[in-house]
């Protein structure tokens, strides 16, 4: 990944508390694995923001290298990665995922 | 597309002791729903635990002969 590529990522993740690389947009999701993700963080009725790598496939590989994660979407939270679809509804399942996001929308 | 022995053999050359399961979700041998259980994945949270998965299916992955993968992990109980 080129260093242009890297600090777009960068300011990507930190431009919302909650932002999501995904397939396609909020409204209209291009695969089922983006659109729970989309379904989990709207039923929890938080803010996030996204970007639709396949609008960018420099961003598309590039997210991949960047957290060592060969899957999209991928959900970070005050910068930090957090997961793909199977965890985010692993920890909305647990309630973990409401508390996380909580604790770091508040702070 | 990859057939699900294929997938069990590619995960256990990584993680000599997971337990492995393959289901294909659509027929296509592409969108698999996998479960691995391992003592390798005790005291690591659930991303290094699928990182782990994802490395041992790396080729597969980046080559999109699976296309879609549903992962859960676990340890043994």
């Amino acid at each position: 990944m080129d260093s242009q590529t890297q600090s777009r990522i960068e300011s990507l993740i930190q431009s919302s508390p909650i932002f999501v690389f995904m397939k396609g947009t909020k409204l209209m999701p291009q695969c089922g694995f983006s659109n729970n993700v989309v379904q989990i963080l709207n039923a929890l009725g938080v803010s996030f923001e996204t970007f639709d790598v396949l609008s960018d496939p420099e961003v598309r590989q590039g997210i991949k290298e960047y957290s060592d994660w060969p899957t999209i979407p991928q959900v970070y939270v005050k910068g930090e990665f957090m997961g793909g679809s199977d965890i985010l509804i692993e920890m909305y399942n647990d309630s973990t995922l409401k508390e996380k996001l909580e604790i770091a929308l508040a702070s | 597309m990859v057939q699900p022995d294929a997938v069990t053999s590619a995960i256990r050359r990584a993680i000599p002791d997971a337990q492995v399961s393959v289901e294909d979700l659509t027929g296509g041998g592409d969108h698999l729903q996998v479960s691995v259980v391992s003592t390798a994945f005790d005291g690591l949270n659930r991303i290094r635990q699928h990182q782990l998965v994802y490395r041992a299916l790396r080729e597969e992955l980046a080559s999109e002969a699976i296309h879609a993968l549903a992962l859960n992990t676990s340890t043994p109980n």
